[in-house]
């Protein structure tokens, strides 16, 4: 990996040859969009996963738009992506050649959004953790939404605050959509912890499940973009909100499982990946 | 050459996919449309990240330019400033209630992340205001699902966003 950016993130952009301070914020822009495509890319893989067995109708084409809008956000970082990586160098390239797909480099063309999404491996994926854990019962998928929703709020308000135009761009209207995923997700968090002694005790089993990946977010990568610890505050104050209509308590337990970041994940990951990339990497560059 | 406002009236015929009632210009996704060089330059704003009808508006677009008699097309994406309702034009709203889609209320605070808010929303078919939230997420990501108390009748609302 490289050194931390911090230190260059308030020069200006120099208009002669690339200086080294440079060189490593652009590869922290197109890891940390990586990070941002893979993180939707996942979510919505998975709550795609519930297409066709919701328990409702109506809450079935809810979880599987709102992994539409997911898939729709991972585009857009995947596009930037791209982009950023044609744009660089030789050198830049090399530095972050451990995360660029090895069977496009035969396809002898320009990267692509899709190379991306459907011909990395699994470590090459920088998602939350908590994006890849099996989707559960509708407990465990509700609170996941939630918590990913919750934070990905504050993050993205955070970009649009940022240097990156582009970053800010999408961020900006991924906002939009996030919102609605937030309200829905914390309105049903309330219904199943204020419901019935069923629906209360499968939310407290899924709470116990997966409160330890929820330390990840605000784990501080050599990529990061924005000041992760500045919205852990916001983050917690809207989940103890939530928590007190939903008669929640939070876990007393402070232990975090991280890794994902940085390309260390749970053994869900792969399965989720052969099921979604198989049919680009049996039938390479297949459009439809 | 062709003007500006004349590509605009091509541009009336494509219509949305999904709510074919409505034209690109109804849904306020037009950004610009310039001609420079004898190349015709069109701006649009996307809807929904992932709303599949995106992509084939654009192809539409170019479609329809190429039926009057245009090539020289680019068609680029703009994401800032978001798209957002209130560009929605008011005939695309009379339009939408006639269809039986509920049109957007003007943005307001119900947008923001508050829970278990409802808005007042109007049933495009008895017109009454007596209307339940049954769902955030309808037939698309656009629409929320309401019934109507009075005729008792389903309807999709096409939330502000």
């Amino acid at each position: 990996m490289f050194e931390s950016n911090k230190k260059s993130s308030n020069i200006s952009t120099p208009t002669g040859p690339k200086d080294s301070g440079l060189f490593r914020r652009e590869q922290g822009a197109f890891l940390y969009t990586l990070h941002l495509g893979d993180n939707a890319l996942i979510l919505g893989q998975r709550n795609s996963e519930w297409c066709g067995r919701g328990p409702v109708l109506e809450q079935d084409i809810a979880i599987t738009n709102i992994s539409l809008d997911l898939l729709g956000q991972a585009r857009n970082f995947y596009q930037y992506a791209a982009t950023i990586y044609n744009n660089f160098n030789n050198e830049e390239k090399k530095a972050v050649d451990k995360y660029i797909p090895r069977l496009w480099k035969e396809y002898k063309r320009e990267l692509q959004e899709d190379d991306l999404a459907f011909l990395r491996d699994e470590h090459q994926y920088l998602n939350l953790l908590i994006t890849e854990l099996p989707k559960g019962d509708w407990a465990q998928t509700i609170l996941r939404q939630f918590f990913t929703s919750a934070f990905q709020i504050y993050q993205f308000a955070a970009l649009q605050k940022g240097s990156n135009v582009q970053l800010a761009a999408i961020a900006e209207k991924t906002i939009k959509e996030t919102t609605y995923h937030l309200r829905w997700s914390a309105e049903w968090v309330i219904r199943l912890g204020d419901g019935t002694e069923e629906s209360s005790k499968r939310l407290k089993e899924a709470l116990v499940a997966i409160w330890m990946y929820t330390g990840e977010m605000f784990v501080v990568t050599d990529y990061e973009q924005i000041d992760v610890n500045a919205i852990k505050e916001e983050w917690m104050n809207k989940i103890e909100a939530v928590f007190a209509e939903a008669m929640l308590e939070l876990p007393k337990q402070t232990w975090m499982q991280s890794g994902g970041k940085e390309g260390k994940h749970t053994e869900h990951l792969g399965y989720l990946l052969a099921e979604m990339q198989n049919l680009q990497r049996t039938y390479p560059n297949s459009t439809w | 050459m062709i003007s500006e406002k004349e590509i605009l009236k091509i541009l009336a015929e494509v219509k949305d996919p999904e709510v074919p009632v409505l034209s690109v210009i109804d849904l306020g996704i037009i950004r610009s449309a310039k001609i420079t060089d004898g190349k015709i330059n069109i701006i649009i704003t996307p809807t929904y990240s992932g709303c599949p009808a995106m992509d084939v508006i654009s192809m539409d677009i170019r479609l329809k330019l190429i039926e009057k008699g245009y090539r020289n097309v680019s068609i680029q994406q703009q994401l800032s400033p978001a798209w957002t309702t209130d560009w929605m034009t008011e005939e695309g709203k009379q339009k939408l209630k006639a269809y039986g889609i509920a049109p957007p209320n003007p943005k307001q605070q119900l947008c923001k992340e508050e829970m278990f808010m409802e808005e007042a929303v109007q049933c495009p078919r008895c017109k009454s205001h007596r209307t339940k939230l049954i769902s955030q997420f309808a037939s698309t990501a656009c629409k929320s699902m309401y019934s109507c108390l009075d005729c008792q009748e389903p309807f999709d609302y096409f939330k502000c966003h």
